[in-house]
Parts: C-alpha cells; structure tokens; sequence
C-alpha cells in the first residue's frame, strides 16, 4: 500500500506519481490522507490501480480516469469523474454538480445525492446514484446508462439523445424531448447488472425502476424541415 | 468566480475566536477571488452606541482629528478606532444620521463602510491575506461575519467595488456569480430613495434586500422576492444585526457548501474554506437547494 498525505506532499507531487503508473504497475493500491477538499486529486490517472481518498474532495476528483478504481471516504465536489474513459470510481457521501459529465467509459457510484446536472452530456459511461439527482441532469446525454434509486429534480433528460435513464422514484419534471419508455427484459437485465456493480442490489429490485430516453423529435434530421437548417 | 465564506455562530464560547476562523476561511478561497477582500463582522451591540464605518483613500489627512470634528459638530462624544484605511467611529446611536451628515461635510472624500449598531465592514483591493493582516481581521470577535474574495468581472477593481455591500443599518450582502437586469432595477431603487456608490451589480441586489427590509418584509421573505426579482446567476449571503441567510439563483452553477453543528452555521464556495472549522467531520454538510432561501436568526 502506498500511502500518501496530501497536506505534506502536495497534489503535483501526488499527480505525477500516479501518471508515471504505466500498464501493469505492482504498487497497485493507493491511499490518500488529508485530501481537505483539493481540487483534481487523482485526474488524469491511467493505470489499473485501486486508489482510496480518505476525506472529501473539491473540483475534477477523479476526472478523466481511465482503468483505475478511485474511491472516495467522503463527498466529492463539482465534476467528480469528469469525462471518465473507463475503470471506477465510488463516492461513499454525495457528489456536487455535474458529476460523471462527458464521461465516455466506465462505472460511476454515487452512494449519496448527486446534485445538479449528473452525467450532463455523457458519452458511455454508467452511473448509479443511491440517492436522489439533481435538476437539469443528463442534459444532452448520448449514450451509457444511468441508475438512480431516489428521485430526479427538475428538467430530467432534456434534449436527451440515446442515453437511458432509469429512476426508481418521482421525477419533478421531464425536459424537452425525454419521454417515459416501457421497460423491457433487456432493461431490467441492464437494471440489474448495474445495481450489482453499483453495491446497491440490497436497496432496490429492477422492477422497481421506470425508464426515460429519448423521444427522437429535437435531434432528427428530417428531409421535410431541411429548408429550415 | 469569487469566493465567499460565512459563520453563524450558535455557540457563545466560539465568538472570541470569530476572526481567526474566519481569516483562514477567506484565505483558502485566494484561488477563487484574488483582486479584492472584504469582511463584515458583527460584534457584540454595545448599549446606546451605533458605529460606522469610513474608508479614505488618504487616512492620515482625512482622519487626523476627525472624532474632535464630528463631537463639534454634533455636539456628542466621539469614539474613533482606525485601522489602516478604515475607522471605526463609535457615536451615541441617537446620533447616527447626525454624525453621517455631518461627516459628508466635514469630509467630504470619505466613503461610509457600513452604519448600524453592531456591524463594522473593512474591504479593500488586494490579496485576501493583505487584506485580513491589514486591518488584523484575525482578532476581531462577534456574533457572526461574511467574507468575500473578488475576481471582477462586472465592474472594475476598486475598493468601493469590493464586497460585501451594506446599502442598510446592520445589513451586508456578497456575492458570486453576476446580474443582468441591475440597470433597470437600480433606476427603479433610486425612485424610491435608495442612493448608490457604484455601477456594481451587487450593490443593487444589496439595495434591493435593503428597500424590501425598508417596506416591512422579514429577511426570508425578502430572498423570496429575489428570486422573482433578479435576474441572472448569483449566490447570495446576506447579514442583519440578529440573522444570516443564503439564496441561490434557479440554475444554481455557482457553487455552495454548508455545514451545521451544534456550535455554528457556516458557509463556503467550496469545502475547501470548512476543512479547519472545530468539529467539521461531524458537522452536517449539504449543498444549499436552488431558488430555496436558507436563513438563521438568534
């Protein structure tokens, strides 16, 4: 275990560190202390290492990860995870707005409340909120899953385009163009799955969700409007 | 971006040390605003006495035997405090108008800070760290306090710019983010008698919390008529002689954190600023709601 006290050492110190992690690396389990808030703890890492931050983080946690499991004792500030490519990262407390945006690849879990904007323009990643999202989430978002066992604010989904999203309780509104879809078996597969990978099959049964994606009339082009474009 | 930092204090044994957690708390959010700072603190009313709070670009020459002045003009004993470019005057709270008016003629050049009976603002451009070592915020004590850390990007970088704000007795507002309708709102205000220092936008949203105290709205309700009044991006905190309140606007980009214990309320753009508060691992930490007015009153 490489243990490293962010309040001695300093975030370059600690970046550089993780960035000279190249492919298969033995020193594979990491340890953060006193992180007090930093921004950019752990952004940028690109190795299959297991990374644990023992406190809460400010700005960019975790952003753009690729391979790496990063874990947070604690809440995480605005763009947890930003543009993930692929690995994990698991909050324990909540996560501020825009989490999980742009993310490409990979599995967020947030095991508390995400705020505004959650998986804003998310491109394939999956994320899991064990608590509740808030207003204006998946805004524009393309594609990957996301899972939220409590309930979503205000303008869910809007301008949505192939992401799906699936909510377990009351949504406060749709947003432009996000309609209620059926769930079919294929949904309830990828429900399920996710509440596992997620650490939350004990809270929730895939039956329990209701799903939301697109209802493809913003993002269309269509011959009869091309006089308009 | 800006900063902003907050403390209610609930706890009365934590009030000595008011101004040295809240100087480290200010000076975290540097990052956030490095052009400007400012502080309001609220410090214990003393019984019959009202302060205010001047600022001068020229201290030594507009200071010099200004309490002997004022007590010849208004014919009351004068109590003067001066820490760097600003003073503290202390008159009886009778005296209040009397000594401002007064104080615009015998000093013409001298801008008034803040005027009430327990609230003393102390702002100026700089480093948040110049800035809280020049008027040695660290030891300041009281009930609670604002702090604020500038990156202007409405109006320019002045001293009279940087906040927090006071446009009424014992009231202070700061803010991070920037308004689009303050043009038209300020000619409104000015209608009904309010005046103005600036072209700042804060400084309207100030007048405007001021006007709607002024016309008998509680603090809350106040916020309330913000959120349908003011338009454009912004975190408000807000202070009044027995209260502290935080609103944001319907989008809620710009960023908040509170924390609450059994000892204090406390705010900040970022965790950052609560990391060194007494008992923050504990503390209840949460992200103020969108269009939700937050307030606390002793």
């Amino acid at each position: 275990m490489q243990s490293f006290d962010l309040g001695k050492e300093g975030l370059r110190a600690l970046n550089s560190s993780l960035h000279a992690l190249k492919g298969q690396t033995n020193m594979t389990a990491w340890e953060v202390i006193n992180p007090k808030g930093a921004h950019a703890i752990a952004a940028g890492v690109d190795a299959p290492v297991d990374i644990t931050v023992r406190g809460s983080t400010g700005y960019y946690c975790a952003g753009m990860n690729k391979q790496a499991t990063i874990r947070i004792k604690g809440s995480a500030g605005p763009g947890v995870a930003e543009n993930m490519m692929s690995g994990a990262v698991i909050i324990d407390g909540d996560a501020s707005q825009y989490a999980g945006a742009t993310g490409r690849g990979g599995l967020l879990v947030i095991k508390g409340n995400a705020s505004s904007r959650c998986g804003i323009s998310m491109k394939g990643i999956d994320i899991v909120v064990h608590g509740n999202i808030g207003h204006m989430s998946c805004f524009m978002a393309q594609s990957g899953n996301v899972v939220v066992l409590g309930n979503a604010g205000e303008a869910l989904g809007d301008s949505l385009y192939e992401a799906r999203i699936f909510v377990r309780g009351t949504v406060k509104s749709l947003g432009a163009d996000c309609i209620e879809k059926e769930m079919r078996d294929e949904h309830f597969a990828i429900v399920e799955e996710l509440l596992r990978r997620g650490e939350a099959d004990h809270k929730a049964k895939p039956e329990e969700f209701r799903r939301y994606g697109s209802a493809r009339k913003l993002y269309n082009f269509n011959i009869d409007n091309a006089s308009a474009y | 971006m800006c900063g902003i930092v907050g403390l209610f204090l609930k706890d009365p044994k934590l009030e000595p040390k008011l101004g040295e957690m809240l100087t480290d708390m200010l000076i975290t959010m540097t990052d956030r605003g490095p052009d400007s700072a400012g502080i309001a603190i609220y410090s214990g009313a003393r019984d019959g006495l009202g302060k205010i709070t001047i600022q001068s670009a020229h201290p030594e020459k507009d200071f010099k035997n200004l309490d002997g002045d004022l007590h010849d003009a208004i014919g009351q004993p004068v109590a003067m405090l001066v820490k760097s470019t600003h003073a503290v005057l202390e008159v009886p709270i009778g005296q209040l108008d009397a000594a401002r008016s007064a104080l615009s003629h015998l000093r013409p050049d001298v801008k008034v800070m803040s005027v009430g009976d327990s609230i003393e603002i102390f702002k100026e451009v700089g480093l948040p760290k110049d800035v809280a070592r020049r008027f040695d915020v660290a030891r300041m004590t009281g009930t609670h306090g604002i702090g604020h850390t500038r990156m202007a990007t409405e109006s320019a970088v002045t001293t009279m710019g940087a906040h927090p704000f006071s446009t009424g007795p014992d009231q202070c507002l700061v803010h991070n983010g920037s308004l689009s309708n303050h043009n038209g709102l300020r000619r409104e205000l000015i209608r009904k008698g309010m005046s103005f220092e600036t072209q700042n936008d804060t400084e309207v949203a100030a007048a405007y919390v001021s006007q709607k105290l002024k016309e008998g709205e509680d603090l809350g309700t106040a916020l309330e008529s913000g959120l349908d009044d003011l338009d454009g991006f912004f975190t408000f905190v807000v202070g009044t002689k027995n209260g502290f309140g935080v609103v944001r606007d319907p989008i809620a980009c710009k960023p908040a954190v509170m924390a609450e214990t059994d000892e204090y309320v406390a705010f900040g753009s970022e965790y950052r600023a609560l990391v060194n508060l007494p008992g923050i691992e504990n503390a209840r930490v949460w992200e103020p709601e969108p269009a939700t007015v937050y307030f606390w009153e002793r």
